[in-house]
This record gives C-alpha cells, structure tokens and sequence, in this order.
C-alpha cells in the first residue's frame, strides 16, 4: 500500500478534483468564495423556476409537523423516526418513491461489530479515507450509531449477507484495516430500499411522488417553514407549510462534472444543494467529488455504470494493458482512480475498448479462482446478470472499467443531529457533507444516510412540537438574484434546479449519457 | 460520437413511428426520439423496476416484455410502458408476525388462486421463477420464497399479467422480511456491541481521537494492522488498539 506522501502526490497529479479550470468560486451568497464543479456554479447563477408574484404563499395545499424531500434511503429513514417520533411528516419525491442512488448501492454497509474491529478503529479509516479532513463530531457520531443502525435494519427484515453458522458475513472495502461491509449479495440498496419503501407504506406515512421541491420557504426570521413543489405532469406549483424540513434529495451524478459518465440515477441532479443554497444554507468539501475506479467501459450500453468495490474486496486485481496490477485492491477510490488514470494517460498502459475509449481491465474471474467457484453468482448475482444480458461472462471473462462519477463527497453542512446552518432546515445523506472529508469510504454512505436520516428525523419531530411558524416568504429567493444580476452573472438561460437530465436527440447517442 | 455511419431502423412508441440508430437501448432510443422522461425511467441500470416495456416484433404472435434500460431497441419494434401497475399491499406489523408455515396464506389468501399458467414467469425481466416461488408460497416454505425471489426489482410486470390477480412481488417481500426478522436468527455480538457503546466503552478513546491535531492522527492510522484479505481466522497483534494509546 502507498504511504500517505505517494497518495497525496497521486491525488494532485492525476485526481480530476485537481485539474486546472474544473471548478470556480461561488459569487453571491453565504456561500460566496467556496469552489465548486462549474457545472454546479452554472447552476446556482440559474434563475428560479418560481417567479415573484406567480406563487400565492397564503394558499398552502397542505401543512404537517415535519416535511421530508426526497425518497431514498435517507428520506425513508428520517420519515420513518419523525413519525415514531409522533410527527405528522410526508415525504415528497421527484420520482417514484425509492429510485434514488440508494436502491443502486451495490457494495453493502459498514458497521464495526466484528470481534476485532471497533468504532475507534472504523474512526480512524474513516479519516484517513477523508484526508484527515472530516468534520471529527460528525465521524464520532457516524461510527458510535452504525450498529445500532445494522440492528434496526436486521429487525426491520433485511436480508444481509450470513456466514454458514448465522453470523453476519463482512467483506472489505478499500480503506478499511478491518472487514466491516455487510451486503445483501450485491443488491444491498436495492434490499434496503424495498423494505424501508414497505415499512413507510405500512407505517401509513403519505408520499407524494412526481412531485420536486423546487425551492424552500422561510418565514420572517429566516427559518425554515416548508417548500414549494411542482408537479411533473401538470406543471401546477403549490407550497407545503411545515414546522421543519429534512432535505434527503441526494447527489449530483447527472450533472456529469467534467464530462465524466455516472453510476447516479437519473434523478441525481443536486436539486437540494441549489435550493439550499438559496436559502443561505452553508456547504463544505463542495470540491470535491468521488470518482470510482471501476465504472463500466465496455459494452457502450452500460457505460458508467459501477462495478461493485466488493469485487477487489473478494480478491479480483485491477491489472493495465499488458497484465500487470498496478495498485492495491485495498488503496481508497480517489488513490485507485488516480492510479488508473495514470495507467491510461500518463503510462500509456490502458487498453482501447471495441468502441475506442480507454480501459484497464478488473480481472473478475480471480474470485472464482480465489474464493472458490460459484462465488459470483451467490456474491454478484445482479452484476452477472447486467454482462451476461451483452454476452460477457464475467466469471470467465474479465472486464473494462474506467473512473466514473460516483459520489458528492462534500454538500451542506450539518451539526450532529442533522441541522444545516438554516434553523429547522435538516438535510441528510449524500445531499449533506462533511462527515467524509473528501473522500468516501466504500460502505460509509449507506450508514451516513441512515444515521443521520435518523437523527435528523427525531430532532425535526421533537423541534416541531414548539415551533410556531411565521409569515412565508420567498424573499430570499428574488434578493439572491437580484445579487446575480448585480454581479452581471445571473444566467436566464439556465433554469435552476435542474429536475431532469436531458438527454433528448443528439445527446443520447453521447457515451457519457448512459 | 455523431451518428455517421450508424445505420437506423424505425420503432414504434405509443403507437407513432420514429427512427432511431442501431445500438441505443430502448430507453436511449426513445430519448433519441424526443422523449424527456418523467415515468419510466430510474436508476438506468436494471435495478429499480421503473423502465417495464412490452412489445412486439413482426412476424412473433408474442408480446414481450423487457426492461428498457437494459434491453437494445430492436427494427420495428412496438413498444409501449408501464411504470406503474397498481398492486395489493396487505397491512401487517412484521414484528408480530411469527414465521409460521400458512402466514403467507393468511395474509394474501389470493395465492390460492394460481392457476400455475406460467404466465409470471414468462414475463419477469429477471428470470425469476416466479410462479415456483408461489407454489413455495402455498406450500409455506418462507425460506424458498425468500431466495427465490431475491432478485425481484417490483416492476410488476407479473402483477399486471395474473389471471388470479395475485401481487406476486408483494407477497414476496413479506416472505423476505419475515425471513430476514424471523428465521434468520439475530446476529450474535450486535447487541453486545451496541450495549458497549451505550455503556461508554468506547467514548474515551472517541473522545480522544477526535481532539488529536491531523500529525497525531496520521501517527495513529499508519499504526493500524490490516486485517489480510486471504485469510479467514487472524487475529490481530495487539486487539486493543487504539484503546491503549490513550
Ligand atoms: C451505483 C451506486 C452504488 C453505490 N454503492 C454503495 C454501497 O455499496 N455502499 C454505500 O455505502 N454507498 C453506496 N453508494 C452511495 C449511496 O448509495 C448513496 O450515496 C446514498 O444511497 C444516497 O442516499 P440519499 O438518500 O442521500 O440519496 P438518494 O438515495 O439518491 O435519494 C435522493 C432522493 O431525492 C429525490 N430528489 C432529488 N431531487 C429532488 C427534488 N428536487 N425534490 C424532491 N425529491 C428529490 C430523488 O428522486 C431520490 O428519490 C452507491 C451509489 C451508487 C450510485
Ligand atoms: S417477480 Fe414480478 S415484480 Fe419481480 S421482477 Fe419479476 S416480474 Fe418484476
Ligand atoms: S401468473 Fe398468476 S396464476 Fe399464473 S402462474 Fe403466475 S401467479 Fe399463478
Ligand atoms: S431504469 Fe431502473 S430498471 Fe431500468
């Protein structure tokens, strides 16, 4: 493995965060000065898709204790406890409730609860997968609650992963000392999410579906109060009142930073950072953005589209054109990608793929080899299944893969139970940051969006029960584009926040656009 | 990238023909057409059930079904979607439920009605088997339900299509979380784990670690062991690590 010396001069050599004219400062705002993906800062000099005047804030379409939006995995977790916690809460979603990045997670969980590992010892990789920049009380909290978090899940119903004798099965991720990844065969977002999707159902929680926030109210002292929607079919606008929102709305995959592809749903366009933003929530890490080794190259159909971690975790090596392993399995993502990018531009030791892009290869069937035959179809069931539909055996057959865009690592900043820096405004998951520094570990994701989903859920419901709110206002939403159009960078053009990629005509036959 | 030299086919969405370059998946094929999705379009990598399509080709009496996002848009292919079909959700409260061979049945009686036609089975884009697993289900074997059916993404293509108008994926589901609550046992040294960190075993070393400056940190990791990837019983050399820094 690298020392911490060779993986900083990887980083700044070869990590996309660090290539020249990728990113630029934010003008107006509290957030005024951090830098951010352009494709982003394009977006927050968009203007809003709620005109002044248009939107009556007196008429709401319906009030409740706690507002949540977004309906992945941390929206469904905070839902569900604000509700425990006797809040009258809905959740309202841009699609259907649950397509999201968490039903694609693929890798598992972590919690350390082996006989050997510890919290501290899941502390300590947590950092240093972040830089040693990690906000410390949030990783504290992250670790402390991850096997409460495994327990509520197994009770709940998930099927995790079980060695012969009943015990929970652990594999690696890369940056971790220990084995602490708990999956359901390599559909454990998927798993999650279809139960926790059940439970809200059966818990009688309301969802609304197809509906986006596309910005969020405060009331007179500039707090938090509710939100305006749109719905996607009729294209009617209306407010939700609440006493507290938890803002869950995920990445920004489909933003395609850098012209990257992307292993994100198609609803990952950074919707809740740009409506945050507005609202004077501050962001951290918004630099830097996680690009996984092991994106799919080859076939063009799935391009971007991830090879699950777990694979290096069960033995399968990263080799270059000529057959060598260039990094090891167990190095973080941002130094194997690096380390791969390296291999292709700088050693020129890539392979070119039947449709002419660049590759290394992810040498798959070492798992059958290694770990014995059969274990890719218990262990990678779906993965399997997704090549074989295009003809490739990936127990016999190795596969092409390239970085692709994967993960926000930094987003809003939070206090340890999930409050922005907008009274009663909570966010949780991939929308929130600081907890991973700038880089994630394999498995830290799905427990950070249950830990806080979870934290910021009872806190909302508990807060809600002394608030009275004010007088709505969408204020803040014509001053910061009053400020745009000071500045003279206010971009009409651009309509902010996002909703949906498009990918209409000549885009989809664009490789990035899987 | 451009389409010089891609040869085009017509299909047929919602009825209207359109022409579209070989290669594309139908979902990117549609898009190729015009389409800006709201329905019908998630996780673009065959796992979220959002994108069931069914069609046909000429000269086949079938109709099939496929998922868009995975499947190649095919000459003069007739498609159409459905994002969404309508399915039975029993009200229950898992963890009252006991893993007893007739729940299944008393929670969706609707089972008995199988005609064992096959037709779910045909249809599912996951190769399920999904009319065995419902004979598991009427037979009550919870665990045969549960593995069985673990790749359901609940596109509810098989719903749409019973003749018993049985919600296939729902019953499924319940069978997985009785499974994952009731038979699976609960695993040995959670609650152990949890206990100790509600009791503060480990708020010192926490604590600590997270007052120590990024030298003192770094000093810290690097000493960490790595557990090796091969090996299945380690044991590492000083398990009190990094408790006994501090
Ligand atoms: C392919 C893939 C594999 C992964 N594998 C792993 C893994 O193995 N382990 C791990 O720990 N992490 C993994 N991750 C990361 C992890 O899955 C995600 O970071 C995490 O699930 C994000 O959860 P979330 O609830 O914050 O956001 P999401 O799950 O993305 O949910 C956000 C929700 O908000 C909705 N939304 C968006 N905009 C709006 C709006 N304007 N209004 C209302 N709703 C909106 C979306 O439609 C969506 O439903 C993976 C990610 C991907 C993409
Ligand atoms: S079992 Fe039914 S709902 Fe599940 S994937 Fe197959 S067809 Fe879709
Ligand atoms: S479609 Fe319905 S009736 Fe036919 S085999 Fe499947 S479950 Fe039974
Ligand atoms: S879009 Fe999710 S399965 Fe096709």
């Amino acid at each position: 493995m690298l020392s911490l010396k060779e993986r900083q001069e990887l980083l700044q050599r070869f990590h996309p965060d660090y290539r020249e004219g990728g990113r630029r400062e934010i003008r107006v705002g509290v957030n005024r000065g951090e830098r951010v993906p352009n494709e982003l800062a394009d977006l927050f000099e968009g203007i809003s898709l709620v005109r002044p005047g248009e939107i009556d804030l007196d008429h709401v379409r319906q009030e409740v204790d706690v507002l949540v939006i977004g309906g992945g995995g941390g929206g469904a977790a905070a839902a569900l406890f604000a509700a425990e916690s006797g809040a009258k809460t809905l959740v309202t979603t841009k699609l259907r409730f649950g397509d999201s990045n968490t039903i694609m997670a693929e890798g598992g969980i972590q919690a350390a609860v082996g006989k050997f590992d510890s919290p501290a010892l899941h502390y300590l990789d947590t950092l240093g997968g972040g830089g040693f920049q990690n906000l410390p009380h949030l990783v504290h909290a992250l670790v402390s609650d991850a096997p409460v978090i495994l327990d509520w899940l197994v009770r709940l119903g998930v099927m995790f992963d079980r060695k012969e004798n009943g015990d929970l099965l652990a594999s690696f991720a890369g940056g971790q000392c220990r084995r602490r990844v708990h999956s359901a065969a390599d559909y454990t977002g998927m798993e999650i999410m279809r139960v926790l999707r059940d439970e809200v159902y059966g818990q009688g929680i309301e969802v609304l579906e197809f509906s986006p926030a596309v910005d969020l109210v405060l009331d007179e002292k500039r707090r938090c109060a509710g939100a305006v929607f749109v719905d996607l079919d009729t294209g009617e606008r209306f407010v939700i009142r609440a006493k507290t929102v938890i803002l869950a709305t995920g990445g920004i995959g489909r933003l395609h930073i850098q012209g990257f592809p992307t292993t994100n749903h198609y609803g990952a366009t950074a919707d809740g950072l740009v409506i945050a933003n507005r609202a004077g929530a501050r962001m951290i890490f918004m630099d830097s953005i996680q690009f996984h080794p092991t994106g799919t190259a080859y076939p063009e159909q799935l391009m971007g589209l991830l090879v699950s971690e777990a694979f290096r975790g069960w033995s399968a090596q990263l080799v270059n054109g000529e057959g060598e392993r260039f990094i090891h399995e167990l190095e973080t993502r941002d130094i194997t990608s690096s380390a791969t990018i390296r291999e292709v531009v700088d050693r020129k030791k890539g392979v070119i793929t039947p449709t002419g892009m660049h590759g290394v290869w992810l040498d798959t069937p070492l798992v059958e080899i290694k770990k014995g035959k059969g274990t890719i179809h218990r262990i990678f069931p779906h993965l399997f299944h997704r090549f074989h539909t295009y003809g490739i055996d990936i127990t016999k057959e190795p596969v092409l893969v390239y970085p692709t865009q994967h993960y926000q690592n930094g987003g809003l900043l939070i206090d340890a139970s999930g409050e922005t820096t907008v009274q009663n405004l909570f966010a949780a998951g991939e929308v929130s940051g600081g907890v991973h520094g700038r880089n994630r570990l394999g498995g830290n994701s799905l427990l950070d969006i249950f830990v806080f989903g979870r934290r910021a859920g009872m806190e909302a419901a508990s807060r809600a029960k002394e608030i009275v709110i004010g007088k709505l206002s969408l204020d803040h939403v014509i001053e910061y584009e009053e400020e745009l159009e000071r500045l003279g960078v206010l971009k009409r053009e651009i309509k902010a926040p996002l909703l949906l990629p498009d990918y209409r005509y000549e885009k989809a036959l664009g490789r990035v656009h899987q | 990238m451009g389409d010089q030299g891609r040869r085009f086919f017509s299909i047929y969405i919602f009825g209207k023909k359109y022409q579209v370059p070989e290669g594309l998946t139908i979902q990117k094929a549609m898009e190729f057409a015009g389409y800006q999705f709201i329905r019908s379009c998630g996780c673009r990598g065959g796992i979220c059930g959002a994108c069931f399509t069914e069609y046909r080709t000429p000269g086949s009496y079938q109709l099939k079904g496929a998922l868009a996002c995975q499947a190649l848009a095919e000459p003069e292919m007739r498609i159409t979607q459905s994002p969404f079909v309508p399915m039975h959700r029993a009200d229950y409260h898992l963890e009252a439920l006991r893993a007893q061979p007739g729940i299944l049945g008393k929670i969706y009686p609707e089972i008995y009605r199988c005609l064992q036609c096959n037709t779910c089975t045909r249809i599912c884009p996951m190769e399920i088997d999904v009319m065995d697993y419902i004979a598991h289900a009427i037979r009550g074997d919870i665990e045969k339900v549960a593995h069985l059916s673990f790749q359901c993404i609940l596109c509810g293509a098989c719903a749409a299509r019973c003749p018993a108008e049985i919600s296939q994926p729902y019953v499924a589901l319940l069978a997985r979380r009785i499974y994952g609550r009731h038979i699976l046992s609960l695993p040995a040294g959670l609650e152990q784990r949890i206990s100790d960190i509600k009791s503060g075993r480990y708020h010192r070393v926490l604590e600590r670690l997270t007052q120590l400056q990024i030298e003192e940190l770094m000093r810290v990791y690097i000493q960490r062991e790595q557990e090796p990837q091969e090996a299945d019983r380690w044991v590492p050399k000083n398990p009190n690590f990094p408790e006994d820094l501090f």
